[in-house]
């Protein structure tokens, strides 16, 4: 039982990470209807943004501010560049410049930092707590902590300031949030800067898990896809039980399942987006779309 | 009839029609270019024939990518899947029960068009986001899945395999026979396509790119003929993967990494989406500047790949075949 507990409290840590970067994707989902397939990519810019800062003798936590603000300032600049010149263009256009975007943005951190992986400080003290049997490390302890708090954050943006007003109303209709005076394009790019941060901070949180390098997020965008689409795209509650729900999921898989194994947990993402797209497409928590033809 | 006759006798200004009508100076593009490709292998040297080889693998496979992307659009981030499927179902009949490579080709085409089936029954049901998303985890799923089934794949080593030694009648060496067998698979796919498009099934393919809703009130099958376009669109990116196993002889789980689906997909888009051209163009694209770009910097190909379909998607949605196209209509005619 206790085996089994330590599984699950690995799991919940793997899955706080696939939730934060589940959050930026459902967070410029419901602003744009853009699944951006470059979310990972940015989150792992934000992680080198990181780290160059605390090469040059940032403490870590001014190198996580200046990241925050550096990322925010990105998202909002590639909404403005990149993706307000094909706003309302066919979907397929759409995955098309992000998957571009994740290209570009990819081999440009490997020409700036190389592709050689960096070794990358973990904010949280070593060691963990013992409960009952069960070790919970203080740098999982740490994780769910963060994106918690990044969870009730943005429920206080959303729900109690007047910017948060105004980008629901974008995110509900674009167009009478228009007449009642909202500058939609201004708000578009601010989901687009929020998006990025968020992404930021699961760059910053997965780059002490997994060795800092290039590639370092394409596994974790499959598992923060699975997270939304099973959460609901449109629901940043539901990406954050999706992403955990995976997280155990996967876990449990790898450790339970011999046919799965630690080389093939990769298939439990995409068992999880089949199943979920062919049983309940709009997810757990989404709203059910109906298109008129 | 004669009326139309009579003037085309008499009158002038019939006479000064131009002589190049658009089929005809596409008829006479198409042969121009297959008598280069003919001719080449005999003036290059091995190792440019053998790019050449590449460029006419790559194409038949952004061939059945076009037919899905281009043509019926629905979205792939994931034919690299369809490609290794292709290419490892050559490797393991030659290397296992030691089939003549000419029959490796349809096993391959059947093998990869009823996985292309098996994806795109649950595709049908997915729109375009969904599907890049289920294509994408696809590919990303299919190199542990290859490195796992060790005793048939021969896991992260790979499958290494005889070439198809040239026939000695033909008096060709080595390289040239590849190159004229991949010739041979790309001319056949390409004439395969080309009057399958001209069918009625390229229109209902066009009708639901273009207004699925439409479509199905004009009696296009939506299902039927999504589930076909995946299922064809697989077949091509199996044969390619094929002919490459014939052409390069040797194959392992990381030649088609999740990269190789996304570098198809970036070729297409250059190349032109729903073009002839544009496979042919995106195959010259795929293998040449990649290579020329890494002398650059490592990561120069994909910053340049990058920068090139964002751009592509602004200002030239039809690729480098549309660009072509448009550059050809603007040559006056000779009067």
């Amino acid at each position: 039982m206790a085996g089994f507990l330590q599984q699950v409290v690995e799991g919940l840590g793997a899955g706080a990470v696939y939730a934060s970067l589940a959050l930026a994707l459902v967070l410029i989902y419901q602003f744009t209807g853009i699944v951006n397939f470059a979310q990972g990519e940015l989150a792992m810019f934000s992680a080198y943004v990181a780290w160059q800062a605390m090469a040059a003798g940032l403490p870590f936590w001014a190198a996580l501010a200046l990241t925050l603000a550096v990322s925010f300032a990105g998202g909002m600049l590639i909404e403005r560049i990149v993706i307000r010149l094909v706003e309302g263009a066919p979907e397929l256009t759409l995955v098309i410049v992000t998957v571009g975007l994740f290209i570009f943005v990819n081999a440009a951190a490997g020409w700036i930092w190389t592709f050689l992986i960096k070794d990358f400080p973990n904010p949280f003290p070593r060691g963990a707590l013992e409960v009952g049997g069960v070790s919970v490390g203080f740098s999982t302890l740490g994780v769910l902590g963060v994106v918690a708090l990044v969870m009730g954050l943005l429920y206080l943006l959303f729900q109690h300031t007047k910017i948060g007003l105004g980008m629901r109303a974008v995110a509900a209709n674009p167009d009478s949030a228009r007449l009642v005076g909202i500058r939609v394009g201004r708000t578009l790019a601010l989901g687009w800067g929020l998006a990025a941060t968020v992404g930021a901070v699961s760059g910053v949180l997965v780059a002490p898990l997994l060795f800092l390098e290039p590639n370092m997020m394409g596994g974790v965008l499959i598992y923060a896809f699975a997270a939304a689409t099973l959460g609901g795209f449109d629901s940043p509650a539901g990406a954050v039980a999706g992403g955990v729900i995976v997280g155990v999921a996967e876990t449990l898989a790898g450790a339970y399942v011999p046919a799965v194994g630690s080389d093939l947990k990769i298939g439990v993402p995409l068992a999880i987006i089949l199943g979920v797209l062919l049983v309940r497409p709009r997810g757990l928590f989404g709203r059910a779309v109906v298109e008129r033809a | 009839m004669t009326q139309v006759e009579d003037a085309g006798v008499d009158a002038r200004p019939e006479r000064r029609r131009p002589r190049w009508t658009p089929t005809g100076r596409r008829r006479a593009a198409v042969a121009a270019l297959l008598a280069a490709a003919l001719y080449a292998p005999f003036q290059l040297v091995p190792f440019h024939v053998f790019q050449l080889t590449m460029v006419l693998v790559y194409a038949v496979a952004l061939l059945g990518l076009n037919l899905l992307v281009g043509h019926a659009g629905q979205i792939s981030l994931g034919h690299g899947a369809f490609f290794a499927v292709g290419a490892y179902t050559a490797a393991v009949l030659t290397h296992g029960p030691g089939l003549p490579y000419p029959l490796t080709l349809p096993a391959a085409a059947v093998v990869a068009f009823l996985l292309g089936l098996a994806f795109g029954v649950p595709a049908v049901r997915l729109r375009g986001l969904y599907l890049a998303l289920v294509t994408l985890a696809m590919a990303i799923f299919l190199v542990p899945l290859l490195k796992r089934f060790e005793g048939v794949t021969g896991g992260s080593m790979g499958l290494t395999l005889p070439k198809p030694g040239p026939p000695a009648w033909s008096g060709l060496a080595e390289d040239q026979w590849l190159y004229f067998l991949a010739l041979a698979v790309a001319v056949a796919s390409f004439a395969l396509v080309g009057s399958l498009l001209r069918s009625r099934v390229g229109r209902a393919l066009h009708a639901l790119r273009d207004d699925e809703g439409a479509a199905e009130v004009m009696g296009v099958r939506l299902p039927a003929y999504k589930t076909l376009a995946f299922a064809w669109s697989a077949m091509f990116a199996g044969v390619a993967g094929c002919v490459y196993t014939w052409v390069i002889g040797f194959v392992s789980p990381d030649s088609f990494t999740v990269n190789l689906s996304i570098t198809l997909l970036a070729g297409l888009v250059v190349g032109g989406l729903g073009s002839t051209a544009g496979p042919v163009l995106g195959a010259l694209f795929v293998m040449f500047v990649p290579s020329i770009a890494q002398d650059l910097n490592e990561a120069a190909p994909g910053v340049i790949l990058g920068l090139l379909i964002i751009a592509v998607m602004y200002v030239a949605p039809t690729g480098l075949a549309g660009l072509a196209g448009r550059l050809i209509r603007k040559i006056p005619r000779k009067e």
